[in-house]
């Protein structure tokens, strides 16, 4: 058995004299010793300061794979703090004092003067710098290793997660000497989860060995190192070769399937981007008539709205996002109505020096941020529930932001509809864009239905900046990259038509995606451009046409 | 006119000559980065630094007893405004004797014809393809070979057998690609291993391309992504690696466009093992880097402001101009040009950096991986220092040429096979 996995890294910390004992077997050894663990209870007594010192002393070295077995000989000593160490090293504050014997832990090392405690009697050792304390270093491969002798340390019994985690890491690491061992394990094992895991890995052994029964059981399995052993079988040129070819052929359909089912995602979510800058706009410039060139930088202002109520609660991101979506909304409309009152009224019926003045709102807006915040990017925090990836399977995960995204543009998609449905500021919006001059005779304000209108799209687009501070980076130039996407996206969706947006957006953004992993990124979005330019060719009033007579 | 007169008539008035004499007879420094636009982002604080630089040199008593004078000009993250603002700063009003400046190499493309023909001295501080050489200029960042090459060959050493070759869109992504392709082939790399991807600047849609690499990276050979990217695409590429699961054991990111300010935008922690290619990080330990970390949060009043390798090119480039200057006793362009060829300054990793022949130094390289608190911690080092190379070895259209810019070869462009000179003063 000589595949070699992804996942399969080989440390260099077992490249010296233990070389021959190789990283899968290291795996081997860590499960068994969890199994171990859940028996016996280790007993930890005291060990002397001068051995405390000695076993310390042999991470003080340059050379990673003299740490890694320093770090293997703590872990397999008596010292009762032992665990503290391994996690202090694996996090950079195991350090020994600059032309000093100590060794110290670095109990906090924000900042530059930090609070250290003596690594041995762990009493209070004032503070250190970097000038006096040399902290450790350790690799990727160093790091690996800690992780797995801090799990097997801290390990009391085993909960399931634990356990799950390690029969997933066995998959391709089955071998004659350990496969016993797991069987027996598999014997004693109750959870499904972590059954169905340890079968995969005593199967993929098995066909290994040559057992074309074992197949039977990795039919249909997602996991990339049972796809990867298979490939290497079926190419081979073993007695199963056919049989094995028959299974990889079914496991790469059934893959395909959910990949297409992962592309449709990643270009709805990508559309949804798109909606959401492109919605406020479709108001503005759809309903009202406004080039509003300066919509971009309402996003931003969103984003920075996301930023500063951050930054006014430290710790809770998740509550700072969920007051930022009116925050947003807010500071985006107050600016909207302030832009519109100073400047675009008195532009009515002038596109040219609309799009001039509100390119050159749009300048003053980005320089203001950059004098007023920096013109570094700022860093919005992700809550928990927005971070990481909803594992559907081995093959389909959907990651949480951009699903957060998805649904929340859905939601303002829907708000927004409602609002032009069924209230009568709605009303009053479509009946000045249909007829001003009726809409006016009629009794409506068309004044304050303008300035309340380019309020909404305003702070629709300071919504759209707060859903984007969790995708991308909030800056002054976060405006500048959404503007021209977002007019492709009203012009193509037909000016003036909420769905139009909806599914303008939607599709551009799955064309795009479905064309990226093919031509790249650059081309595919000159082919959506030109696509989109041809279309308009063909047919000017866009995807919806509003509807009525046409003057 | 006018402002001599009025000086004139300010001595009169005050009586006193000779302070205010010498506060008019100046060395003018020029500094051309960037301080709006997208590259906002990362040249500003090299100005802030070289204005740091400046101070300092004044209080210790200026150059040859004249004080230095910055001349700050802000090109807007706009390539032709490069090209004549470096025109301003060498013709107009205030002729400045060097400049210290540009980022991005499309922005060096453009001022490169105007400091040739003005003759002015460029210091350039940023890590570049190379395939260039100009006599007024003086690359302080690494070429591709005291970057890209050593941190594939730390790859290699690592297992490393496919690999991911992700950009941005531009000249300096495209060549050193370019480079890497060529050498990896040469290293016996077949190309269906290699995977090769462009994206536009501030790209920020990243999920089907990490979702390839994904992929990619899947088929039982250990991989990693070599990455180009630059700028702010790099936030969201690294989150969306976070997001997939992705993580440095699985497949190590190498960057060569992303250091410490870069970082500071994110949260490193998902990231922690990614690695990057550098001259200097600011965890260095040495005395000289401490200082200088000092001298830069006191003058920044930010206590968590930090350094990078760019900030370091400038530094190094700063004082081998200064000792160039003093070698020469003037700050005639043509004799520092001479004199600054063999000058040796100390960097900010505990040694020193020479100027070579071809206008590149010699700097040491090192691989740091990422940490939580948004650092690099150094965990490969060359033994000693690489000299930089403009022309790189492994394209075959520049592996048989050199550049020397020592009298009397003079020479940006020299074929070392039939001895021509192509590109220089001493090609006539």
């Amino acid at each position: 058995m000589t595949p070699t996995h992804a996942t399969n890294v080989r440390p260099e910390g077992m490249t010296g004299p233990q070389a021959g004992l190789g990283f899968r077997h290291c795996l081997t050894v860590v499960a068994a010793l969890l199994v171990w663990l859940a028996i016996v209870s280790p007993v930890q007594a005291e060990v002397t300061p001068q051995r405390a010192q000695a076993l310390l002393q042999a991470l003080d070295t340059d050379d990673f794979d003299a740490k890694a077995e320093a770090a293997q000989a703590i872990a397999a000593s008596d010292a009762a703090q032992k665990t503290r160490w391994l996690e202090a090293l694996l996090d950079g504050r195991l350090g020994r004092e600059r032309r000093g014997e100590r060794f110290y832990i670095i109990t906090d090392d924000s900042g530059r003067e930090w609070p250290i405690i003596d690594a041995i009697t762990f009493e209070e050792a004032g503070t250190g710098s970097r000038r006096s304390v040399d902290a450790f270093r350790i690799n990727n491969a160093l790091r690996t290793q800690l992780q797995g002798l801090i799990a097997s340390l801290s390990l009391d019994e085993g909960d399931e997660a634990t356990r799950l985690e390690a029969a997933k890491r066995l998959i391709g690491e089955v071998d004659a000497q350990s496969v016993d061992t797991v069987a027996a394990q598999l014997d004693d094992e109750e959870s499904p989860a972590v059954r169905a895991e340890l079968e995969t890995a005593l199967a993929l052994y098995r066909v290994e060995q040559g057992d074309a029964a074992a197949l039977e059981t990795l039919r249909g399995n997602l996991d990339t190192r049972v796809r990867n052993s298979l490939a290497t079988i079926a190419a081979g040129d073993a007695p199963i070769a056919a049989e094995a070819g028959e299974t990889l052929a079914g496991i790469e359909s059934k893959r395909a399937w959910y990949e297409r089912g992962q592309t449709l995602f990643f270009g709805l979510s990508a559309g949804s981007v798109l909606v959401l800058a492109a919605i406020g706009l479709a108001i503005t410039f759809g309903v009202m008539g406004v080039i509003n060139m300066a919509h971009g930088e309402l996003i931003m202002m969103g984003a920075y709205t996301t930023w500063m109520i951050q930054q006014l609660l430290p710790g809770q991101p998740g509550l700072a996002l969920l007051l930022a979506i009116p925050g947003g909304f807010l500071v985006a409309a107050a600016f909207g109505i302030l832009i519109e009152r100073s400047v675009i009224r008195f532009l009515k019926g002038r596109p040219l020096e609309t799009l001039l003045a509100t390119f050159g709102i749009s300048l003053i807006l980005q320089q203001l941020v950059r004098t007023v915040f920096s013109p570094l990017n700022r860093r919005v925090a992700s809550p928990d529930w927005l971070q990481g990836a909803w594992q559907i399977n081995e093959a389909l995960s959907l990651t949480l932001n951009r699903l957060g995204v998805l649904l929340f543009c859905l939601v303002v998609f829907a708000a927004l509809w409602a609002l032009m449905r069924y209230t009568r500021l709605g009303l009053e919006v479509r009946a000045v864009t249909q007829n001003r001059a009726m809409a006016r005779s009629m009794g409506v304000r068309a004044a304050r239905v303008d300035m309340l209108t380019f309020g909404l799209g305003a702070g629709v687009a300071g919504l759209a900046g707060v859903a984007l501070s969790q995708i991308t980076n909030v800056g002054p130039n976060l405006g500048q990259s959404y503007i021209v996407d977002s007019f492709l996206v009203v012009v193509f969706g037909g000016v003036g038509n909420l769905w139009g947006t909806l599914v303008a957006g939607m599709s551009l953004g799955v064309i795009n995606q479905v064309l990226q992993p093919w031509v790249g990124a650059v081309l595919a979005k000159v082919i959506v451009l030109i696509g989109v330019i041809l279309f308009i060719q063909k047919r000017p009033q866009g995807l919806f046409a509003p509807k009525g007579r046409t003057s | 006119m006018n402002k001599i007169t009025s000086t004139a008539a300010l001595l009169l008035s005050m009586g006193i000559a000779l302070p205010a004499a010498a506060q008019e007879d100046t060395i003018k420094v020029g500094i051309l980065h960037s301080l709006s636009g997208t590259m906002a982002i990362s040249e500003s604080t090299l100005k802030d630094e070289l204005l740091m630089l400046i101070e300092q040199q004044n209080e210790n008593g200026g150059l040859l007893g004249k004080q230095l004078e910055p001349v700050v000009m802000d090109p807007a993250s706009d390539w032709s405004l490069y090209a004549e603002q470096a025109r301003d700063m060498l013709t107009g009003d205030d002729r400045v004797d060097v400049i210290f400046g540009n980022w991005t190499s499309a922005s060096r493309k453009a001022v490169l014809p105007v400091v040739e023909e003005e003759n002015g001295l460029l210091f350039y501080p940023v890590q570049y393809e190379g395939e260039e050489s100009s006599e007024n200029i003086f690359y302080t960042g690494a070429a591709p070979n005291q970057q890209a090459i050593p941190a594939v060959d730390y790859l290699m050493s690592q297992g490393v057998e496919r690999w991911a070759l992700l950009g941005t869109d531009y000249v300096y992504p495209r060549t050193t690609n370019k480079i890497l392709e060529a050498y990896l082939k040469d290293h016996g790399v077949a190309d269906d291993d290699i995977m090769v991807n462009y994206t536009p600047f501030g790209f920020s849609n990243w999920q089907s391309i990490v979702s390839e690499v994904k992929d990619f990276g899947s088929q039982g050979k250990k991989t990693a992504v070599v990455s180009t990217i630059n700028g702010d695409a790099n936030v969201p590429f690294y989150t969306e690696l976070s997001n997939q699961g992705i993580s440095a054991s699985d497949i190590p990111v190498v960057a060569f466009s992303v250091g410490e300010q870069e970082l500071s935008g994110i949260d490193t922690g998902p990231l922690v093992g990614h690695m990057a290619a550098w001259n200097y990080f600011m965890s260095v330990d040495s005395d000289a880097n401490y200082d200088f970390i000092d001298n830069w949060v006191e003058y920044t009043g930010d206590d968590m402001a930090v350094t990078n390798d760019p900030m370091e090119a400038h530094y190094i480039g700063f004082n081998m101009w200064l000792e160039a200057v003093r070698e020469a006793g003037t700050t005639d362009v043509d004799a520092v040009k001479d004199s600054i060829i063999g000058v040796t300054v100390p960097n900010l990793s505990g040694g020193s950096s020479a100027m070579m022949p071809n206008h590149h130094i010699t700097k040491p390289v090192m691989i740091g991986e990422i940490q939580d608190d948004g650092q690099f911690s150094v965990v490969w080092e060359t033994s000693g220092n690489v000299a930089g190379d403009a022309w790189s070895d492994y394209l075959p259209e520049s592996q048989d040429l050199i550049s020397d810019w020592r009298a009397p070869l003079r020479c940006g462009k020299l074929n070392v096979d039939t001895m021509t000179c192509e590109d220089g003063a001493g090609a006539e």
